[in-house]
């Protein structure tokens, strides 16, 4: 079966790589990945803002306590050696780089210019194929508008595009306005990839302790049609690659995030749950059902599902809500 | 002559340098204040530093000094070079093998960091008691009295030992040169290769145990041949000082400084001499050039080798006209003709005379001065030399101190000064947290490396761990600096705190027309009015320039936190001039870049903008002619206060301890307890303040603090009578004990502001849950409200200790005796000794091995263990650091002896008494706090009819009588002592079947030491000696003794189950035989907030890192599994656990790969701990019957 595809500029023999996450922090699992067949390894996100509590948290732990009394001047060893943020990324990338033979697509993390474009180019430098500018912030001040955001992103994408020789794709959440108007400028900056959506970190409340948990919740298929949707709206809207992440867990999800467009499939909660080789089963199960189904490539499918090929394109659109009321009512 | 680095390092530095580049094999154990040089060789030898021969010496720490010692011994037989460190008590433990290492003629350098051995009371600081107890073992003994000395006879000392075959110990006076600053110039490596003579390296190989060419060492020998043997090796040290003098030479010819065995400084023909060795001949040495420049004829002959002592050597460097001579030691030999150094003198000196060497004996005075690093000034030196001008030179002086009971000391003049007028002076005063020291470290390193000026660097530290007051000594000018003493005056005052205003004379050493520096936390307009009046008058007479900045504003603006130091660093280079201004900007910034570039742009870029920040925040502040404050010094102790504190501790904590005389002081190192309620230091920014109404009555505040400072009561109404306005009393929700009111205090000037009992307080406001039922606010706007309050509280009636439940919430009714220590904030350590004081500290002894919990239970001026209002307390000590389950078992011993005897008694003089009571006194039971009042009521009872009886055996009981009360004796102590060097020992005891309790406050660290790792030490951490994370698991020291099948143990961790740690030390005291109670303690070298402790226990019992059990020998006998799991299943990871403290973090942060590795190792060892334990707990013992067996431990009469 022909699986090939092209994301980012990349020629991949399939669309299936890990997403972003902390499963490429081990080498081992990386290479399981490799084993497992993902076309593409994407590094997790260096977050700018944590990098920088950690040192400041770390320098104030190791050196308050020193000097204050006679018998211990410090209380830690002082390794002359200590790496503290971008470059255990860095050297982490370059271990990957030296470990597997797929491209490796870097992920950066951060709501501002500043610090940036020193990381980013490092990481070119370092051997990444491809960027993947992680833009989420929970925007909460008030005297941010909505423009002020959109703005700030498309800056930092001009000026990583400016800086940089090697693609970037910008992951967005699905909570804009207008995405795909926001889109349309991104690409007018350079955009060469979409990902479609973050998950993140959603607080939920505690009622008898009167908490917040922060918990990370796995993701399930019920949130493919989100990303189907926008995957689907958008695709015969742009001109840059796009990347479904979120809701994949089986070859049959796969199967629709390509029909609604997507060029690469991300997951992560499948592969955390299941193992990296759980990659090659969704890989397996997509062949499986192409047989079935009389595919013979994956070029065939993709985008089949898209707005402008569908049967109808306004379940898409307005008229989507009643519909699905109506369905379930009927159910 | 070569071009050399010059380098600002301490002594400890200087002199492991030269040891570790000489070095292949270093064996150590840490041990104040030598640790550092054991520090510094791991160090080095992680980062890959190699010694002269290209290899990386291999670092060792073993879990003694005696197991440094014999590992030392070994690598030495074995062929390597080898060198170790150590002081005091460690130093003593090594004796023993010392004298193999000499007796086989062993090529061996160890250096000691000289420290005080603990007789009346430990101390930490610095004389010559340690290394006098070595002066019989044959080992050469070589003198440092300054930091560029430490460096270089370090050298001298590994080459002549190499070529005499004589092991060297080389000595330096703990703190005053171990931690001292000083800018030197550093030997090469070169140079170290051209003094060790690669020859005498080889024959120390070839000596070298081989199985090639097999030799024996080691032997027994008998009554025929042991002392001829034993004489056989005299050539050997009858060589030695020839040899040393040699290299001494080549030493001059490399580098320029010559030493001699004796170096003799002063007038070329002196009458007066005065001998000594060590830092003191420096001061000595500054004296005599002062004094002979005016002409009077006085030397000093500074010792150099003291062993083997070379007397024709010594004759010929005393000036031929010296006719009397002072010879000052700085240890105490009680009951000797004379200290040691004198004895030899005496010696040397008749020998000499003998030989005609001499032509006459010159009339030799002992003096003893500098115990435990007492000052030892010029005004004292002038005082020597003034007795020895004499007619009749005083004989067994001591100089320093006033000794008004055997009148030994001589007077002195305080304000005699010697000191060259162009020596630049400065004194900062701050606290540990604000990064003073270090800043000031920083300084001298600038102003010696870019300056052709000589630098030296003193630092005072506190005797408490929170709120620690530093005072930092600087001097730097053109003349090499030989003041080995604090400065008495100086141009330059900071003070970096504005609160230690009211608690020190912080400008008492301001000259006139200095510089007055100060962080004040108020606009430049309102800095004057905020001086306390003394403080002004003081300014305004000695005209001093007062400058201000409020640091603490600009490096929080600037993101600095609480860190003031590179702020206050800049203000100093910016008004002493000492460097151009921007020059002394750009070295800091440099300072910085160097230590934290490495570590993240951001620390670096906050620490930039704070400097950059700060001249425009520095003002100078315009004084008035006259102080106009109204606002004096508060008094430093209370007017309650007994008379003993106010006469002896007041004076102590207002640190002017030095002008104590000799009869202030016990003669025996016994102290009252109960005096930290005295020393209120107010160290809390912000402390907790109680909101009734939300408050659910748990107290589980009070149970996890770890000064005591935050208190629970329970009182009936009545009592309220007279509470002071703002007192708050809530009525107390309880079915069992109705109609009593309830009041949560915290003591504002003892609450160190840690944050532990806000973070544990369960209850949340429901309107608004981010307010608790305490929050911290800040102190000082209620601070005149709580302090009413608390002393209202104080005086409110203890709760009847029999009717209240031992539960979490009911103990925290009971007074707690262990209050206010000195311990850090947040200390996971003390909330259990505090636990322990509440349940048992009326009956309670406590042996306590040296560690934290011995200097902030014991380190003076004021100690925590308390007493309650019948005066009855913890009575408390502590022997030494290895010995301490010994010393408790000792305890037990001599309690279970006078109870015996009291029983004996008893029984004897029954038919005197009535019948009733003595039945009473010999079989009731004491298991419960009513058994126990019950006795002591007997025992009361029993004084009264005794009072109508004669007789000795009356008098006896009267004596033992409450010996017929049960006493609980408790062990405490850290992991270093239980796993490590105690562990012997405690193994030892816990075999026997005696009723003793052991408490280990496991923090997995060497805590006092600064994070030495111990075997308790889990997997991954880091820690010193465990630089890269540590290899191995973590003992399971509770598993041990389970072994033995009679010794009750608990593993208990009071953040993760605060009711399993109570029940635990309730069955442990009452279980009749040995107990362990294993304590989780979070701790400052864990590296996060402290406040977020009992948070990251329960993470550790919820990961299965510390499962919580109770093994109990009594259950086995009932058919039930001993062991209980009191933690459940572990659902977090370990992961979870490590990401939170920096000891873990390190590792990762270095080796993010090996970390990995190391994590994935300890999730499973955790996960088959735990399954290990799971099994455990489903196991009974079978019960064999066998005839004639004694009945076990838990039927046994206590």
């Amino acid at each position: 079966m022909d699986l090939r595809t092209r994301y980012l500029g990349l020629d991949l023999p399939h669309p299936f790589m890990p997403g972003a996450s902390p499963l490429v922090d081990d080498l081992d699992t990386v290479k399981r990945l490799e084993d497992a067949g993902a076309s593409a390894i994407v590094m997790h996100s260096l977050f700018e803002e944590q990098i920088r509590r950690e040192q400041v948290a770390t320098f104030l732990h190791t050196e308050m306590h020193g000097e204050s009394y006679a018998e211990a001047l410090y209380y830690f060893p002082r390794p002359e050696s200590f790496r503290l943020g971008p470059e255990e990324y860095l050297a982490q990338l370059g271990r990957i780089k030296g470990t597997v033979r797929l491209p490796v697509i870097a992920s950066l993390n951060g709501t501002t210019l500043g610090g940036w474009l020193g990381y980013a180019r490092a990481m070119e430098q370092a051997g990444a194929d491809a960027l993947e500018l992680n833009v989420y912030a929970v925007p909460s001040a008030p005297e941010d508008s909505a423009a002020d955001i959109e703005n700030r992103t498309v800056e930092m994408l001009r000026a990583l595009k400016a800086a940089l020789g090697i693609p970037v794709a910008v992951k967005l959440s699905p909570f804009y306005t207008s995405l795909p108007h926001f889109v349309g400028r991104l690409e007018t900056a350079g955009l060469d990839g979409l990902v479609l959506f973050n998950r993140f970190y959603q607080p939920d409340i505690d009622p008898e302790n009167l908490d917040l948990n922060r918990e990370l919740r796995l993701s399930s298929s019920v949130e493919l049609p989100l990303r189907l949707q926008w995957l689907a709206l958008l695709k015969d809207r742009v001109r840059c690659s796009l990347a479904v992440t979120g809701g994949v867990h089986d070859g049959r999800d796969a199967v629709k995030a390509v029909m609604a467009g997507a060029d690469a499939v991300q997951m992560v909660s499948a592969l955390l749950r299941h193992g990296p080789s759980h990659l090659r089963r969704v890989r397996d199960e997509m062949i499986a059902w192409m047989y079935e189904h009389d595919y013979t490539s994956l070029a065939q499918m993709k985008g089949s599902m898209s707005r402008a090929s569908c049967p109808d394109p306004s379940v898409y659109e307005r008229a989507n809500y009643m519909l699905m009321l109506q369905s379930w009512e009927r159910a | 002559m070569r071009k050399r680095s010059i380098v600002t390092v301490d002594g400890n530095e200087a002199a492991a340098s030269v040891a570790h580049r000489a070095s292949e094999v270093i064996a150590i154990y840490p041990i104040t204040p030598s640790s550092n040089m054991g520090e510094l060789a791991d160090e080095w030898s992680a980062a890959g530093r190699t010694n002269l021969w290209g290899t990386v010496p291999r670092v060792i720490e073993m879990q003694s000094e005696g197991g440094a010692a014999g590992a030392v011994h070994g690598a030495l037989q074995a062929g390597a070079l080898s060198t170790t460190f150590t002081a005091s008590q460690g130093l003593l433990l090594m004796i023993p093998n010392m004298y193999k290492i000499a007796g086989e003629l062993t090529p061996f350098c160890m250096h000691v960091a000289a420290r005080t051995v603990a007789t009346h009371a430990l101390s930490i600081f610095g004389d010559h008691s340690d290394v006098m107890a070595c002066r019989q073992i044959g080992f050469a003994m070589l003198a440092s009295g300054s930091v560029q000395e430490a460096h270089d006879l370090a050298a001298i000392a590994h080459a002549a030992t190499l070529r005499s075959r004589v092991p060297f110990l080389h000595f330096f006076d703990g703190f005053r040169t171990s931690h001292e600053v000083a800018k030197i110039e550093e030997l090469s490596d070169d140079d170290l290769r051209t003094l060790i003579d690669p020859e005498t390296i080889a024959a120390h190989r070839r000596r070298a145990l081989t199985p090639d060419r097999p030799v024996l060492r080691g032997t027994a020998q008998n009554p025929d041949t042991f002392f001829q043997a034993r004489e056989a090796g005299n050539r050997f040290y009858d060589a030695c000082p020839r040899t040393v003098a040699e290299v001494m030479e080549t030493f001059a010819l490399l580098t320029g400084r010559l030493y001699h065995l004796f170096d003799y400084v002063g007038h070329p023909e002196a009458e007066r001499v005065v001998v000594l060795m060590g830092s003191g001949a420096e001061a000595v040495h500054e004296t005599v050039d002062f004094l002979a420049a005016r002409g009077e004829r006085v030397g000093v002959l500074k010792v150099r080798l003291f062993r083997p002592f070379s007397v024709a050597d010594f004759a010929a460097a005393l000036p031929p006209t010296v006719q009397r001579i002072a010879v000052l030691d700085r240890t105490k030999e009680p009951g000797a003709v004379g200290d040691p150094l004198y004895l030899d003198v005496v010696a040397a000196l008749r020998e000499a005379r003998d030989a005609g060497r001499l032509q006459h004996l010159p009339r030799v005075v002992a003096g003893r001065y500098g115990l435990s690093s007492k000052e030892f000034t010029p005004g004292m030196v002038k005082a020597v030399f003034d007795t020895l001008a004499a007619d009749e030179p005083r004989h067994r002086f001591t100089v320093g101190i006033v000794d008004d009971v055997t009148h030994t000391s001589l007077p002195f003049d305080p304000a005699f000064d010697v000191e060259a007028g162009d020596t630049v002076r400065a004194i900062f005063w701050g606290l540990g947290a604000d990064g003073t020291v270090g800043a000031n470290k920083n300084s001298i390193k600038i102003i010696g490396e870019e300056t052709d000026h000589f630098a030296q660097g003193y630092f005072v530290y506190d005797s408490k761990k929170s709120g620690a007051v530093t005072v930092s000594h600087l001097r730097f000018g053109p003349r090499p600096i030989r003041s080995t003493y604090l400065l008495r005056r100086a141009s330059f005052v900071g003070c970096h705190q504005f609160g230690l205003l009211d608690r020190f004379e912080i400008l008492e050493t301001a000259e006139p027309g200095g510089v007055f520096l100060l962080n004040a936390p108020y606009p430049p307009e309102q800095v004057w009015d905020r001086l306390p009046r003394e403080v002004q008058q003081e300014v305004v007479e000695k005209r001093l320039r007062l400058y201000a900045i409020d640091a603490y504003r600009v490096a929080k603006e600037t993101g600095m936190g609480g860190r003031i130091n590179s702020i206050m660093q800049t203000c100093f280079f910016a008004i002493s001039g000492v460097l151009p201004k921007d020059e002394a900007i750009a070295r800091i910034k440099e300072a910085i870049e160097k230590t934290y570039g490495k570590k993240g742009r951001e620390v670096v870029e906050r620490n930039f903008a704070a400097i950059d920040a700060t001249l425009a925040n520095l003002h100078r502040i315009e004084t008035p002619l006259q102080a106009t404050a109204t606002r004096t010094r508060p008094p430093l102790v209370s007017e309650a206060a007994p008379d003993f504190v106010k006469r002896v501790t007041a004076v102590m904590i207002a640190g002017k301890g030095d002008l104590l005389p000799v009869s202030a002081f016990p003669p025996d190192g016994t102290w009252p307890t109960a005096t930290s309620k005295w020393e209120k230091r107010g160290i809390a920014l912000e402390m907790p303040l109680w909101d009734a109404p939300i408050c659910i009555q748990c107290n589980k505040c009070a149970l996890v603090c770890p000064h005591a400072a935050i208190r629970a009561k329970l009182y009936a109404p009545e009592a309220l009578l007279g509470a002071p306005e703002g007192f708050v009393a809530v009525d107390f929700k309880s079915r069992e004990l109705p109609g009593l009111k309830y009041t949560l205090q915290v003591a504002p000037d003892d609450c160190t502001g840690c944050n532990l009992c806000v973070a544990v307080c369960p209850a949340k406001d429901k309107k608004e849950p981010r307010r608790k039922a305490i929050n911290m606010e800040p102190r000082l706007p209620v601070l005149e409200r709580e302090r009413r309050s608390y002393d209202f509280f104080l005086s409110l009636p203890e709760f009847d200790r029999t009717s209240l439940p031992r539960d979490v919430k009911g103990t925290q009714f009971l007074e707690p005796l262990f209050e206010y220590s000195g311990a850090c904030a947040g200390c996971g350590e003390t909330p259990y000794l505090k636990l322990l004081s509440q349940l048992f500290g009326d009956r309670l002894l406590v042996a306590n091995a040296t560690g934290c919990s011995s200097i902030y239970g014991g380190n003076l001026p004021t100690t925590p263990w308390a007493v309650n209002r019948e005066g009855r307390g913890p009575a408390w000590s502590n022997s030494l650091f290895e010995d301490n389950a010994e010393f408790g078992l000792g305890m037990r011993l001599a309690l279970d002896s006078r109870a015996d005897q009291a029983r004996t008694l008893l029984r004897f003089l029954a038919p005197q008494l009535p019948t009733r009571l003595v039945d009473e006194l010999l079989a009731e039971d004491q298991s419960n706090e009513k058994g126990i009042r019950d006795q002591r009521e007997r025992v009361q009872a029993l004084r009264g009819a005794l009072g109508g009886l004669r007789g000795p055996e009356v008098a006896r009981l009267d004596l033992l009588a409450d010996d017929l009360v049960k006493k609980s004796v408790w062990i405490v102590g850290g992991d270093g002592w239980a796993y490590d060097i105690g562990f012997g020992g405690l193994d030892h005891v816990l075999s026997t079947r005696n009723d003793v309790n052991v408490l280990v406050l496991d923090t997995e660290v060497y805590s006092n030491t600064g994070g030495q790792q111990s075997k308790a030490t889990p997997l991954g951490a880091a820690a010193k000696f465990a630089a890269a994370g540590k290899e191995s698991g973590k003992k399971d020291l509770g598993m041990m003794p389970m072994s033995y099948g009679h010794v009750y143990v608990a593993h208990v961790a009071f953040g993760a189950k605060d009711s399993q740690t109570v029940q635990a030390l309730l069955e442990a005291e009452a279980y009749p035989g040995p107990a362990l109670v294993i304590a989780y303690s979070h701790c400052i070298a864990h590296g996060y907030d402290m406040a977020q402790g009992a948070e990251q226990q329960k993470l550790a019992a919820a990961s299965g890192i510390w499962p919580l059990y109770r093994f109990d020998p009594r259950r086995a006998a009932k058919g039930e599994p001993p062991l209980q799991l009191d933690s459940p299943e572990p659902k977090a990871s370990v992961r979870q656990y490590m990401r939170n403290e920096t000891r873990f973090r390190m590792v990762e942060k270095q080796d993010p790969e090996r970390f990995r590795h190391l994590l994935a190792r300890a999730e499973r060892q955790a996960r088959q701990r735990f399954a290990v334990y799971r099994q455990l707990a489903g196991l009974t013992i079978p019960q064999v019957a066998v005839e004639d067996e004694e009945p076990a431990l838990a039927t046994t009469e206590k």
